[in-house]
């Protein structure tokens, strides 16, 4: 029973995982346009919706093409850790408490580990290497210098993240996912909720917002994939199915940050809860997608904003504002929360 | 008995993958090798009972150790390393004197030592327990630890920059 019950999570997880990682591409595509007065994609279905699945059929279809004088096996592979990676995080990720469903009562996620913060963690470290592998085996100086860039940027990067995690860790006193997230349930005075990012945590949140971005190679961090400079970074030499390997990967990545930064600083699933019983366990799914959604708008509103970084700025950045930032959090909120116990 | 299979199937691959590592002769493939022993090697930990200790080994070793290895790789562009034919003396004398030495030692851990065998899974190995020998039974060797990582690090950039003279003739000339 455990294994079917895990199975099926699984499919659903993955099939739900997917779906949103093509649909946040057509919300990508049509926001930036509004944004940039344009109307983004119209043609395929109503406003644009079937777009991701043309696309899905073209990628297929579409020649793959292997340039000569690349490292084969290492070329090959290295879309696939990309992708693995980027999909396998969501594994320990909870969307809610519990559910009944035909007698069966399971919790919202698929694997309750109690070390999940760190497992992801572990998982996003090491998604590096599809990028940087990719780059390599390409035997192209656009691929070469973008997957460099980007090995760069995401170790510097990682520093300051994990850091600004590890003060929400000593709030929460757990590294589960699930226990971080009961630990902020409840309200001051019925108004503002004990989120962590109300509970004196919002440099954390920051400082995890722009290591994030960094992370996911997104602008105004996207120097890998830098179009004036590198072509089109570490992909550059990439084709067909390949290349949307590495597009989902970094979708995936998007939405992996974003459930982290909603479970870990804004209460996870935590909302109003009201209404008949089937309504009430399915109203925790919903704030937490809301959530989630608010995220890749950020995302995408960012992208539509703000300009590139020059690298000596992203690694001054990195280095000599968010770590010493991070540090300086960790150490307050840790005096802290040992003077109140 | 699943537990029993999954640790031997790792088992097996870290040691091939070690073994891996000195056969290739190409860097990125011996570095490639690496990564799959230290994340073969994280496996036994979690299936010892030390998902602590297997999740740092994830992120520090094979996520961040490696990583720079594999940066420097690319980095200087490491081609295909020479082979030269090796030492006679070596092969003769000393492969064998390993095969003898590794055995002793195991030999000497399960008879000699008291060791027993422990169960996949019965060692506590979760976080607080951890944290509680490390903050308070080996509080003075972690500290040491850490002074001397952080003067390997001041050792690394003091070789790293350049000296003084040379900056100097260089701002002049």
């Amino acid at each position: 029973m455990y294994v079917l019950v895990s199975i099926v999570k699984t499919v659903i997880a993955l099939a739900v995982l997917l779906t949103a990682v093509a649909y946040s591409v057509w919300l990508e595509r049509k926001v930036v346009g509004h944004m940039q007065n344009r109307w983004g994609p119209t043609r395929v279905g109503p406003f644009g919706l079937l777009q991701p699945l043309a696309d899905g059929v073209k990628f297929l279809l579409k020649e793959d093409l292997t340039p000569p004088y690349v490292y084969k096996p290492i070329y090959i592979a290295a879309p696939m850790i990309a992708v693995v990676f980027a999909l396998t995080s969501i594994a320990v990720i909870p969307i809610g408490n519990s559910i009944t469903l035909f007698g069966v009562t399971t919790p919202l996620s698929i694997a309750d580990v109690n070390i999940g913060l760190l497992v992801v963690l572990g998982i996003t470290s090491m998604g590096v290497y599809g990028i940087a592998l990719a780059g390599w085996s390409s035997n192209s100086k656009y691929s070469l210098l973008g997957s460099l860039r980007s090995s760069a940027q995401m170790v510097s990067y990682e520093i300051a993240l994990g850091l600004s995690l590890i003060g929400v860790m000593i709030m929460a006193g757990s590294f589960s996912l699930r226990d971080i997230v009961n630990a902020q349930a409840g309200s001051y005075w019925h108004i503002i909720p004990r989120w962590n990012i109300f509970q004196g945590q919002f440099v954390a949140f920051f400082i995890y917002l722009m290591a994030a971005f960094a992370e996911t190679n997104r602008i105004p961090f996207d120097l890998p994939e830098a179009e004036t400079e590198l072509v089109a970074g570490y992909h550059t030499e990439y084709s067909a199915m390949k290349f949307a390997m590495f597009f989902m990967a970094e979708y995936a990545n998007m939405i992996t940050v974003a459930c982290l930064a909603s479970i870990l600083f804004l209460g996870g699933w935590h909302g109003p809860i009201f209404g008949p019983p089937l309504l009430q366990s399915l109203l925790p799914i919903f704030w937490f997608a809301l959530r989630i959604f608010g995220f890749l708008f950020l995302y995408i509103w960012i992208r539509g904003t703000l300009p590139r970084f020059r690298y000596d700025q992203l690694m001054a950045f990195g280095w000599k504002f968010l770590f010493p930032l991070a540090i300086a959090n960790l150490i307050i909120t840790a005096l802290v929360v040992a003077l109140k116990s | 008995m699943v537990h029993l299979v999954i640790f031997l199937v790792f088992g097996i691959v870290c040691v091939a993958g070690a073994v891996n590592v000195l056969v290739q002769t190409h860097p990125i493939n011996s570095a490639l090798s690496l990564i799959a022993v230290m994340v073969s090697l994280a496996v036994e930990y979690l299936l010892l009972g030390a998902e602590f200790v297997a999740a740092v080994q994830v992120i520090i070793y094979a996520g961040a150790i490696m990583v720079l290895f594999v940066f420097v790789i690319m980095l200087l562009n490491a081609g295909t390393e020479e082979r030269t034919s090796g030492s006679r003396v070596a092969l003769i004398f000393g492969m064998p004197a390993m095969l003898v030495g590794s055995a002793l030692v195991a030999w000497v851990l399960v008879q000699r030592s008291g060791t027993q065998s422990v169960a996949v899974g019965s060692l506590p190995g979760d976080p607080k327990t951890i944290a509680w020998l490390l903050f308070h039974e080996f509080l003075l060797p972690f500290e040491v630890t850490s002074v001397l990582v952080l003067i390997a690090i001041m050792g690394a950039v003091v070789l790293a920059s350049r000296p003084e003279s040379v900056q100097q003739a260089k701002r002049e000339g």
